[in-house]
């Protein structure tokens, strides 16, 4: 560390800074109390008081019996594998992000943000149109081989939810990692090359020691998500497989058996939070300061015949793991022509739920943007806060726990908490915001963070010195080195708000309906014309959430150019 | 220091501005009722208008997921109930409802239209207000090509001709798979079914976790279908809601229900007035709402299934394509209750272990 002030300066600089830093996690800590911390409470403290349910110690057998460490092993396995097949596959989709500059480069990084905000159903329903009995694939293979049925079908095996997985979470590698190293600098790597080493040994040794901030926090996150898995596991890995959080819905929603839901959901907040312990306290010692650089010096065109397959290879592997699905989908909603689009606008039946699509896209979007702002707010507030502080690990863990934590337990923790004061929010649109906002707060803290820490203190030292007050320092140092990390994750919190379900469903008063919701509504009867408007409203979410994201992506500070 | 309070304030501000205004009750403005429904309920608009203005009232639907979902969130948040009137409880979780003391019993006047057969409880606590056959659907076509018949009994379902062909739904996770387990539970006793679903499951049944997937992603009959199994365990009323929802394209049903004696669960669906209801007498005058012709009237077209009252007139396309089973399978609604969850473990530890 470049030490031009003398020790004591800095001292009480820094503990001037402490202060600040404190005060600005007031905010962040209160939202978290209110609507983690309390709707949890109490769904624990009625649950274990509930009266119709099992004696403690037969509770207290059935949870630690052999039926839940399968599942917890099922559970973990799984995420582990999907984590590792993500990584893999995702890493060099980063690489190409990051270095390379293409045409198209913007509309494709935002093409692979739209799974994430698709309804599990619906991504079954695409899945089941490519890889599906009757997908042309399969079509190909029986008319070639002669095959009297088809020989392809991954669905109900733990192939279809590793490949789910990796179809979700993908995205995530390539934006976090990708983001982070588009701001390394290249020199690095080319420096070792010069002194002789491999391109696998420059890379091993110095791109990968430098990536593993951002690498850990895409890790931690797909794992997280993985983990939590409800729907790919319902409905693509079938009623064969379960995770804690599919175990945790079975027993308060099928069974009605809250105690031993609650104890179960303990069991994965415990979890996730050693998880998350572990990673936060190795994320201290993964970051080093960096002297970033812009992406018009770390970015090309591919020159070679080579770079150029290289790019095109990670683009096809991404159009056919992401594109054919979501293309299949859009093209689908189209086989009776625009009908599908039409009768969107229509409410023959007079049903007082019919909901106009603009409404619905208009309740997303702003359920969208007032998660988002919160969300980035909270999320400035506390990686602000928390990235130098030496126990900033206990409460950036913390700050995880609500990705990790059950949606259903939450929810029912919501439906108890906010039914009355001080806290009587149920059916408030504001609800909603919050509730979202507690999902996505953990996706704009992981990218902001490894972005400050990788900022050299020398930086805002040397604006300090020069007599900038703390706010002028983060605006002018920190803010324009971090927007690309803050765009990123924008994008991620809106579209955490934009596909969720299962909350929204929950809390959500039915005259605001989502487009998540409207698609449900579809699916839930027979017919062609409902099957025909879910696919049409499901490719009307695709394309809000691609306008959304190259909206926010071109968004940035004037002057900027990183 | 001075900037956390600062921060604390604007925090409460935050929260005060988006607590909702409780609305003065002043006289002559509608009061709101509140009902608790599923997601696939759904009414007409003018039907609720009409109620909405003779009793001076807004409605509010507030709708918590499928039923079973519906109903714990209902039994979870009793102290604080979340509505007056909840919609949509079905036989098959009535006893729940009740040993778990949600409703208010209120002996409706509009009860005398409907017939016996369908009031479940004595107490009058439920009225019932419609009921649908879960039955299972067949893929006209796949039967016509390959000259096969249609199976006519649960027991035909294990004949080597049927191997691989029918698609059900976790009982677990779905109202429609839970029903036809009850249905298997009604014909071959509880101590022969398991034995039945041992012997379907050698005939390659496939077991998915809800209808929209049994009935989108694997059955090979309705007009959007991507499977390849021509049986699935759906409702009566699919084959009309088919016919309906091709907009003309379809005159007749691709797909059929069978209907014979012993095939077939049939699903009463009731409403009640919730404990606590703010609103108690509007809560009545929506139970009485809800059977009158009006509503009644309402409810083929809205949610496919069958009004309770028989006397109330029938769209045509119900007419001509809805089927009624002829036997539904019986089991009593509280020893539904007392065995639902060891039924369903039961059935898991053969099915699919």
């Amino acid at each position: 560390m470049p030490d031009n002030i003398d020790h004591e300066s800095q001292i009480t600089s820094r503990n001037s800074q402490l202060l600040t830093r404190n005060s600005l996690l007031a905010l962040p800590l209160l939202f978290l109390l209110l609507f983690y911390f309390y709707p949890l409470g109490e769904i624990f403290r009625v649950s274990l008081t509930w009266d119709a349910g099992p004696a403690p110690d037969a509770l207290l057998a059935r949870l630690f019996g052999p039926a839940t460490l399968r599942t917890l092993g099922f559970t973990a396995g799984q995420a582990l594998l999907s984590t590792a097949l993500t990584l893999l596959l995702g890493l060099p989709g980063a690489y190409v992000v990051a270095r390379y500059d293409f045409p198209g480069k913007r509309l494709l990084n935002a093409l692979t943000t739209v799974p994430f905000v698709l309804p599990t159903v619906v991504v079954a329903a695409a899945f089941t149109a490519v890889l599906g009995p009757r997908s042309p694939l399969n079509q190909m293979l029986m008319n070639a081989f002669d095959l009297a049925h088809p020989p392809l079908d991954l669905r109900y095996t733990l192939g279809a939810i590793l490949l789910a997985h990796v179809f979700y979470n993908y995205t995530l590698v390539l934006r976090i990692v990708g983001g982070f190293w588009a701001n390394l600098d290249p020199h690095l790597e080319q420096a070792a090359r010069t002194l002789g080493a491999s391109p696998w040994r420059a890379f091993v040794d110095v791109t990968l020691p430098l990536l593993m901030p951002a690498l850990a926090a895409a890790a931690l996150l797909v794992f997280i998500f993985c983990f939590t898995s409800f729907g790919v596991i319902l409905i693509l890995g079938g009623p064969r497989f379960a995770t804690l959080e599919v175990a945790i819905y079975r027993q308060a929603i099928d069974m009605g058996n809250f105690p031993l839901a609650a104890g179960l959901s303990f069991v994965q907040i415990l979890c996730t939070l050693a998880l998350t312990v572990v990673y936060t306290r190795l994320q201290g010692r993964l970051a080093r300061p960096l002297e970033l650089r812009p992406r018009w010096i770390t970015q090309r065109r591919p020159r070679t015949w080579g770079e150029i397959a290289f790019v095109l290879a990670n683009v096809g592997l991404g159009a056919a793991l992401l594109g054919l699905p979501l293309v299949t989908l859009a093209a689908r909603s189209f086989d009776a022509g625009l009908r599908y689009y039409t009768a969107l606008f229509e409410n023959p039946r007079g049903s007082i739920f019919y909901v106009p699509p603009v409404a619905a896209v208009g309740n997303s979007v702003k359920f969208a943007l007032g998660t988002m702002a919160l969300a980035l707010l909270l999320g400035v507030l506390t990686a602000t806060a928390l990235y130098r502080r030496k126990q900033g690990w206990m409460l950036d863990a913390l700050f995880m726990l609500p990705l990790g934590t059950s949606a259903v337990t939450l929810g029912l923790g919501y439906l108890l908490a906010m039914a009355r004061p001080p806290l009587a929010l149920r059916g408030t649109p504001a609800l909603i915001v919050f509730g979202h906002t507690l999902v996505a707060l953990p996706f704009v803290v992981r990218n902001v963070m490894p972005a400050l820490q990788s900022i050299r203190p020398s930086l805002r030292e040397a604006a300090a010195t020069l007599g900038a007050p703390p706010a002028r320092v983060f605006a002018e140092v920190d803010l324009p080195i971090v927007w690309r990390a803050l765009a990123v994750g924008a994008v991620f919190a809106f579209t955490v708000s934009m596909g969720e379900f299962g909350a929204t469903s929950m809390i959500a008063r039915p005259e605001l309906p989502t487009i998540p919701i409207a698609i449900y509504r579809f699916l839930s009867q027979a017919g062609a014309l409902n099957y025909g408007q879910a696919l049409a409203m499901s490719t009307l979410l695709m394309a809000v959430c691609v306008v959304g994201f190259v909206a926010i992506e071109s968004l940035r500070p004037p002057g900027s150019e990183w | 220091m001075k900037s956390r309070i600062v921060l604390i304030v604007v925090a409460l501000l935050l929260l005060a501005g988006c607590a909702k205004a409780t609305p003065e009750a002043a006289t002559g403005e509608p009061r709101e009722l509140r009902v608790m429904v599923y997601d696939s309920f759904s009414v007409s608009e003018d039907v609720i208008a009409r109620f909405e203005a003779e009793n001076n009232a807004t409605v509010q639907f507030l709708k918590a997921g499928d039923a079973g979902k519906m109903l714990n969130q209902a039994i979870l948040s009793r102290d604080n109930p979340q509505a007056d009137v909840l919609y949509g409880v079905d036989n098959t979780f009535l006893s729940r409802a009740l040993d778990a003391d949600i409703f208010e019993p209120y002996k409706a006047k509009n009860l005398t239209a409907i017939p016996e057969a369908l009031h479940l409880d004595d107490h009058y606590r439920v009225v019932p207000t419609d009921f649908g056959d879960v039955c299972l659907n067949y893929d006209k076509a796949y039967f016509d090509e390959h000259a096969l018949t249609v199976p006519q009994s649960l027991a035909d379902l294990t004949k080597p001709e049927y191997k691989g062909l029918l698609v059900v739904e976790n009982p677990a996770s779905s109202s429609p798979g839970l029903a036809f387990l009850i249905a298997t539970i009604g014909v071959f006793g509880e101590d022969r079914y398991l034995d039945f679903w041992a012997d379907l499951r050698a005939n390659d049944v496939l077991v998915v976790d809800g209808w929209d997937t049994a009935y989108y992603n694997e059955f090979s009959g309705g007009a959007y279908s991507e499977g390849i199994r021509p049986l699935v365990v759906s409702y009566a009323t699919s084959p009309a809601a088919e016919v309906y929802f091709s907009e003309g394209a379809l005159t007749e049903p691709p797909t059929g229900a069978v209907t014979a004696p012993g095939t077939c669960f049939r699903q009463i669906e009731f409403a009640g007035i919730l404990k606590g209801a703010e609103n108690r007498d509007l809560a009545e005058a929506f139970i009485e709402f809800l059977l009158s012709d009006n509503f009644q009237a309402d409810i083929p077209l809205q949610m496919w299934v069958f009004p309770a009252n028989p006397n109330v007139t029938l769209p045509q396309v119900f007419t001509d394509f809805a089927l009624e089973a002829a036997e539904p399978a019986e089991v009593p609604a509280a020893a539904i209750e007392t065995n639902r969850e060891q039924w369903i473990e039961a059935w898991a530890e053969v099915v699919l272990k």
